[in-house]
């Protein structure tokens, strides 16, 4: 057992950051986790309580303290909507680091981030073995989604529909480029992210198309590692600093205007987490780290706010699309208006606006596999949400989001089409 | 702390799922909004229908086991720590609109039921529930009843005690008692939900409560006006009400309190200026039109340097935004907030702030005042950081001052926030040892064994 005193010791340092929280509880109000369990724990007045009394020795039950930290989407939702502005997202990742390197990360996700997140090449072998198996275990069910289920499979994930992986991940079909600037003078280093390169590779294709056709140039290299948000969220400081030094040192090769990625995830995480924890890097790497996530910015936001794409006089319309917003994107990021200007530039679309756009899908990353119940209740209010705008697509600027929501309408069999914006409008390019 | 045997009982009424024993679960209902001490519950359960709630009441009640019940938790005098340990008793599962009768104009709701979800479904029938505390987005409704909760439109609508018609509660058997009824007028019997009032879970356990609804108004108009000294933002308030006009809201925001909204939003609010006052008329168009030229033109006579009047929803918002900028603003200020609800008749508000202002001095605090000017229920609320056992110490020795002030002016001890934990050893001072020697035979009578929420209101 772990010794508690030096695990308080550790905690204390949050002390500051922790003690702005007035225990006013508006944090009740928003957070999708609460809204299932109604628990005080599951919400961040509880959670910040908990680690205050663990910090103090007045609670000697360390894992059900950590239970209750990592039972959280980190969805921001809270900090959003705090009176007192706590610095909520620092405190619960810190608060992972320290409780979860001294209690130690799960089997599995030590097997995940330790044996494989933070060996890009190993990664992509696997994954490629297993889109070639992928097929014998599992059937198709929703071609409108593209959505399959697994009996074979059911022990591992559940009842999930989920969205196979890739025939041709998006770094086989284009394993690295490097174009010079046209028209518009600018160029980009573009990060997919991981679930984009195995999973959505056309969204991949539609921004390279989108850049091509308004003369961006594109630096992608090859060998690009995972944005470091799961290794960080599980508290396994060790592997985030391997993958993010690992990508500061590819992309400082290159030359570019922006950093853009499709996922809200990977941009959250490059633009406000990566400054915030780089304190255990080199002063190269950390000037590295730095440069990279200065320029980083979500491609909806790169594609109205600097190529100026606007949407067009008088659309014809024909399919109905709503906005599901990411956390990551509007919460974090402010990105709300241009995924809309973006979608607004394809004639043929019309935008329904669905009941809370911008309440959590669930997701949350790793929470979906580690409370997938409580995941999925949370994503069939934004199924319920979506169905009832009547919309034929839903668009999203978050991969993770495009997987859960995915699985929600596949499970209740709707027929609705789920996209990223930016393939919306790169519809519009011949 | 309570037997495996008496656990099993719980879960036998609730559900496992519904008896929280963990210690991490239990730590996470010590504490509430008040800025005191936790107190760790011996177990939380949390009833899903009338007929658990009655039971595990009952059960409690066998076992000389103390219930505090707990909505959301937002109070902020400690009437939800658990401070003799027992049971926390959650009620946010019973969170059912039972009845919303257009017809009749009252609505029947289970405890758990979200204040503002509620208004908002009363609302959507073009029909309306004016009590609006500052917690409404999460606030339960029985912790409004319990707390008699108030709001910004105290003056013009009253406050939560003035909308409930009746409440149906379990006694310490698990007994239904009922009281009030969906007619306007009733004398039936003794009025039980009267005592249910601002009781504080110590009379009863809510299981249904009957509230009254009303037309919404269907015009509104909001001013804000800048004033170079106190007292005239106070004689202001007084003439308006003179006037015979009655706004639906009358908010001032003190220097301290603008500067430091100035700060966090850069609205541009002039940091000179001594008070801000915020006066929303409502009611009939023509009416509205009316009493806001009227109180241009008195705001104008009583020395206002500056009024403004907005022209529509938007400007509307923008004058709101101060008012509502106002708490997130001094909760950023300083790591703790302690947040206080003194309140005098409102010809004392201008002799009240003056004594809040020579209070700060004398403790060496930053104490920043708002709050409800139309009906004297003013919120000094004190920067600080509980953290610095000397500056604390000087926190309480202040708010005990505020209060002394506040009762000299012939005022009292809360508004709004109720006397839970933290106001019980003043009770006697407003009142006299007759009116705690009543309340307590009367406590008594129904809760012999004083199991219901003990130590709140009447200490013991």
């Amino acid at each position: 057992m772990a010794d508690l005193h030096k695990l308080a010791q550790m905690l204390q340092e949050l002390d500051d950051q922790m003690v702005a929280c007035m225990k006013c509880g508006m944090c009740q109000a928003v957070c999708p986790v609460f809204a299932e369990s109604l628990n005080e724990a599951d919400v961040t007045r509880g959670k910040i309580a908990l680690l205050e009394n663990l910090a103090k020795e007045m609670i000697a039950d360390a894992k059900g303290v950590q239970e209750k930290l990592n039972k959280c989407l980190l969805c921001g939702s809270c900090a959003a909507n705090c009176p007192s502005g706590v610095k909520i997202m620092d405190i619960f990742l810190k608060a992972r680091i320290i409780v979860n390197t001294y209690m130690g990360l799960s089997p599995v996700k030590k097997v995940i981030l330790k044996g494989m997140l933070t060996r890009p090449a190993l990664f992509n072998s696997l994954v490629s073995v297993a889109a070639r198996f992928q097929g014998v275990f599992s059937t198709p069910v929703n071609e409108i989604i593209g959505s399959s289920c697994s009996q074979w499979l059911s022990p591992v994930i559940g009842d999930r529909h989920f969205l196979g992986l890739a025939k041709e991940p998006l770094h086989s079909a284009v394993p690295s480029l490097d174009s010079a600037p046209g028209a518009s003078g600018l160029k980009v280093a573009f990060f997919p992210g991981c679930v984009v390169d195995k999973m959505f590779p056309r969204v991949g294709h539609a921004v390279l198309k989108v850049m091509a056709h308004h003369g961006v140039g594109v630096y992608l290299p090859a060998g690009q590692s995972c944005c470091g948000i799961p290794a960080l969220s599980s508290g396994d400081r060790d592997s985030y600093e391997k993958l993010v030094a690992a990508n500061a040192r590819l992309f400082a090769k290159g030359r570019f205007d922006a950093l853009v990625t499709p996922c809200a995830t990977c941009t959250a995480t490059i633009k406000e987490l990566w400054p915030k924890f780089v304190d255990g890097f080199d002063a190269t790497t950390k000037a590295q780290v730095l440069a990279m996530s200065e320029k980083a910015m979500d491609v909806n936001q790169f594609l109205v706010d600097k190529v100026g794409v606007t949407a067009v006089d008088k659309p014809t319309g024909g399919t109905r699309v709503t906005v599901h917003d990411p956390c990551h994107l509007a919460k974090s990021l402010g990105v709300r208006k241009q995924p809309r200007t973006l979608l607004g530039a394809n004639r043929d679309y019309e935008l329904v606006e669905m009941a809370e756009a911008d309440r959590c899908c669930g997701c949350g990353g790793s929470f979906n596999l580690a409370h997938y119940e409580v995941s999925r209740s949370i994503g069939r209010r934004k199924r319920d949400n979506i169905v009832a705008s009547k919309a034929d697509v839903v668009a999203t600027g978050c991969p993770a989001c495009m997987m859960q929501i995915s699985d929600m309408l596949s499970q209740a069999g709707d027929r609705i089409a789920v996209r990223h914006p930016v393939e919306i409008y790169a519809e519009t390019i011949d | 702390m309570p037997s495996n045997a008496l656990i099993k009982e719980f879960q036998a009424i609730v559900g496992k799922e519904n008896v929280l024993e963990s210690e991490a679960d239990r730590h996470s209902y010590s504490y509430d909004s008040a800025v005191l001490d936790p107190v760790v519950p011996d177990l939380a359960v949390r009833p899903t229908t009338s007929e658990e709630l009655g039971k595990v009441v009952r059960l409690c009640n066998e076992n000389g086991l103390p219930v505090t019940p707990r909505g959301s938790g937002t109070n902020l005098s400690g009437g939800t720590i658990p401070s003799k340990g027992g049971i926390v008793l959650l009620t946010n599962a019973l969170n059912k609109i039972v009845e919303i009768n257009e017809e009749d104009l009252y609505a029947v709701v289970q405890p758990g039921v979200i204040t503002a979800k509620f208004a908002a479904e009363v609302a959507k029938r073009g029909l309306f529930y004016p009590p609006d505390p500052g917690s409404q987005a999460v606030s339960t409704l029985g912790g409004n009843v319990a707390e008699n909760a108030g709001g910004l439109r105290g003056l013009k609508y009253g406050v939560t005690k003035d909308y409930v018609m009746g409440v149906d509660f379990f006694d310490v058997n698990g007994e239904l008692v009922k009281s009030g009824s969906r007619t306007v007028k009733c004398v039936t019997g003794l009025n039980l939900s009267a005592l249910q009032v601002a009781s504080e879970g110590t009379m009863g356990v809510f299981n249904e409560i009957i509230l009254k609804l009303v037309p919404p108004p269907a015009a509104n108009k909001a001013m804000m006006a800048l004033f170079d000294n106190v007292d005239k933002a106070s004689a202001t308030v007084a003439a308006i009400i003179a006037a015979k006009i009655v706004p639906c809201t009358l908010e001032l925001l003190d220097n301290v309190t603008i500067n430091l909204v100035e700060d966090f939003t850069k609205a541009g609010l002039p940091r000179d200026a001594q008070a801000i006052l915020l006066i929303e008329v409502d009611g009939h168009p023509g009416q509205v039109a009316e009493e806001a030229e009227k109180v241009v033109a008195i705001c104008k006579k009583t020395g206002a340097t500056e009024v403004k009047a907005a022209k529509d929803e938007a400007e509307r918002n923008k004058l709101w935004e101060a008012r509502r900028a106002a708490l997130p603003a001094l909760a950023r200020a300083k790591p703790t907030t302690v947040l206080e609800d003194a309140t005098v008749p409102r010809s004392k508000i201008p002799a009240m702030i003056k004594a809040i202002n020579a209070i700060a001095k004398k403790y060496d605090l930053t104490i920043g005042t708002f709050g409800h000017a139309g009906d004297g229920n003013l919120h000094p609320t004190i920067m600080c950081d509980k953290r610095d056992k000397n500056e604390f110490h000087r926190v309480e020795q202040a708010v005990d001052e505020i209060f002394d002030v506040a009762l000299s002016f012939k005022g009292t001890l809360s508004g709004e926030h109720g006397i839970g934990l933290a106001k019980a050893k003043w009770l006697e001072k407003e009142t006299s040892a007759a009116t705690i020697a009543y309340a307590k035979a009367l406590k008594k009578a129904i809760d012999p064994k004083g199991i219901l929420n003990p130590g709140k209101i009447i200490g013991g």
